[in-house]
């Protein structure tokens, strides 16, 4: 990491991707762990962005997040990707029961932009993911055994692949609404925030 | 104007008329009049302000001239025709689903979207039952489903039924190795009786519910027969020599008719709902309609229609539920494509190339390894194609609605 701050820091729409698809990747890993959709003992620790982050060792649930990434960064880089939600659905259900928001602002104007280090994105994405770990004090408790999927936003004129389909936008009715910090690679703004059903608990 | 430094008590010489002046206190000695705008959080919705914020910068470069208030009815419209929708894209393989204890009780077919066409079909069988010595033969057809519910599938030597409604297994009954392997199975529309055919050309009759054998067909054939269908009373066998032979189950002279046609072996059968028409789809890539009605004094009966458009065997044979005569044949691996045909004109209606192998067969439930599930929706016909991989023993079961 400290190679870069020698010489001119500049982040390319490439770089800018990668580092914002590996975000999702970890942020992902983060929630199914916190959230309790898969078990504990499925994770492992691993360091990354100065902290310890949890990454699931389930190959099927790797592959699909591995081959996810590849997706959203080739949609990155060619600016059409608008957000990625990460839908937590309750398993017997389908009701959707949390909602991961990150958008993305891309500037597409792109030449030499950002004196912005790798060092101070690193420690925009370190703060965030303080957030989503913190963020179990609040959101309520999933009793019930739980899936998750993963929807893209994108612009009209995306190519998309066979493997990815049109798709409703699983949506939580009256949810309420917490929005995390943003970090920003000059190119790509990312935006986090999380819905979550009213916990009608609270509500008595 | 008042001086804006005088303090908010002063008294001042000016008239009444301008009495508001006073009461608003100011507390900072500014020449900026700052409006404050405090934002709700609650009252925000901040999915379309995101939208809003990031649209409008595209918005802004590109229209030189045209109000802010045109630009709102502009974008107004354009959401009311959602012509500035983003797509919202999933991937088709979902991710994988934490392993419970407990089976699941409900039928995927109700998992339904709330978009009308297209259904969600989940990526992980419902049901996973092992299937040890399922013949590894793509021309044979060895399960079927009942209508009481019943599953049928051949295994090597022994047929087993496996009860939908409880879970239950049962063995129907086991040959011995000179007459099995068990080559075919077919239930008819009672679903009490099931016809199976064995290596040893044999066909037999069985009666699920006194679990005994009813009858056994021999002299249809001269070898092995893959297929099977009922038109109530009237048994088709396809063999691998090519030749159909309408049974009559009821009497002991019991071939009625016979269709020849098919150069190689018959891997597929299909009566329509109506019994008028039966299509054949051999491993000579040809599907053939033969018709009913049309049984002459000949020991040969012409067929109605010789389709040939597949490139590969054509096992996979299936008849609109709503369209008497639309049916929809699958071709293997050379062919990867279903087409729809007009049985009355012969005419190909359509054709789908679903880029990848073969369809099992009409039935829903399909005993290979490692599938994946592609859905097609064409004229609103559900079908549902299985694409094989070879996989020793552990065999996924789907349970879906039938095409039949």
């Amino acid at each position: 990491m400290g190679s870069k701050t020698t010489t001119k820091d500049i982040i390319t729409l490439r770089g800018s991707a990668a580092i914002v698809s590996e975000f999702f990747g970890y942020a992902a890993n983060s929630i199914l762990y916190n959230r309790g959709v898969y078990p504990e003992e499925s994770f492992v620790k691993v360091k990354k962005y100065g902290l310890s982050m949890l990454l699931t060792q389930d190959e099927t649930v790797k592959s699909f997040i591995t081959n996810l990434n590849a997706q959203l960064s080739e949609w990155l880089e060619s600016g059409k990707l608008q957000r990625i939600v990460l839908v937590i659905m309750s398993k017997a259900t389908s009701e959707v029961l949390e909602r991961w928001n990150f958008s993305i602002e891309t500037d597409k104007e792109v030449v030499e932009k950002g004196e912005k280090s790798d060092k101070e994105i690193m420690r925009e994405i370190q703060a965030i993911m303080k957030q989503i770990i913190s963020s179990i004090t609040y959101l309520p408790c999933l009793e019930e055994p739980c899936v998750f999927d993963v929807l893209a936003y994108t612009d009209n004129d995306v190519e998309v692949p066979f493997t990815w389909v049109e798709s409703d936008p699983k949506l939580i009715e009256n949810p309420q609404m917490v929005k995390l910090h943003s970090f920003d690679t000059k190119i790509h703004k990312v935006n986090t925030m999380v819905s979550y059903k009213n916990d009608e608990w609270n509500e008595e | 104007m008042d001086d804006a430094r005088e303090t908010s008590s002063s008294v001042s010489l000016h008239n009444t008329k301008t009495p508001l002046h006073k009461t608003i206190p100011r507390r900072k000695p500014s020449m900026e009049n700052l409006d404050r705008f405090i934002p709700n959080r609650s009252a925000m919705d901040f999915d379309y302000a995101d939208y809003v914020l990031t649209t409008a910068r595209k918005g802004n470069k590109i229209k030189g001239e045209g109000s802010p208030r045109k630009e709102a009815y502009r974008k107004g419209l354009a959401e009311l025709f959602n012509m500035n929708r983003p797509r919202i894209l999933a991937c088709k393989n979902k991710p994988p689903v934490f392993k419970t204890l407990f089976p699941e009780p409900t039928s995927s077919v109700n998992q339904g979207a709330l978009v009308k066409p297209q259904r969600y079909i989940p990526q992980t069988s419902e049901r996973t039952l092992d299937a040890p010595d399922i013949g590894d033969n793509y021309y044979l057809n060895l399960l079927d489903w009942g209508s009481n519910n019943v599953f049928a599938i051949g295994l090597g030597n022994t047929l087993y039924l496996w009860d939908a409604s409880d879970s239950s297994t049962t063995e129907l009954f086991t040959i011995d190795d000179e007459n099995g392997p068990i080559t075919s199975l077919r239930w008819a529309s009672d679903g009490r009786n099931l016809a199976v055919g064995l290596n040893n050309l044999e066909v037999q009759i069985w009666d699920v519910v006194s679990n005994r054998r009813m009858r056994t067909l021999r002299g249809g054939h001269s070898s092995r027969v893959g297929s099977l269908d009922w038109n109530e009373h009237i048994l088709s066998t396809g063999g691998m020599d090519g030749v159909i032979t309408n049974n009559d189950a009821r009497i002991s002279n019991h071939i009625v008719e016979k269709y020849e046609g098919h150069q190689l072996e018959v891997c597929g059968l299909n009566w329509s709902s109506s019994g008028q028409q039966l299509a054949s789809g051999g491993n000579d890539n040809l599907l053939h309609i033969w018709d009913h009605s049309m049984a002459t004094s000949n020991s040969r009966t012409q067929w109605l229609h010789r389709l040939d458009d597949h490139t590969a065997a054509v096992k996979a044979l299936a008849w609109c539920p709503f369209h008497s005569s639309v049916l929809a044949s699958g071709g293997g691996v050379g062919d990867h494509h279903i087409t729809f045909w007009n049985t009355h004109t012969g005419a190909c209606l359509n054709s789908v190339d679903t880029g990848s192998q073969s369809p099992n067969g009409c039935t829903v439930a399909s005993a290979t390894g490692d599938e994946t599930l592609r859905f097609w929706n064409v004229f609103g016909i559900p079908e549902v194609v299985a694409n094989p991989a070879p996989k020793t023993n552990l065999e996924p079961f789907a349970s879906f609605s039938r095409i039949r």
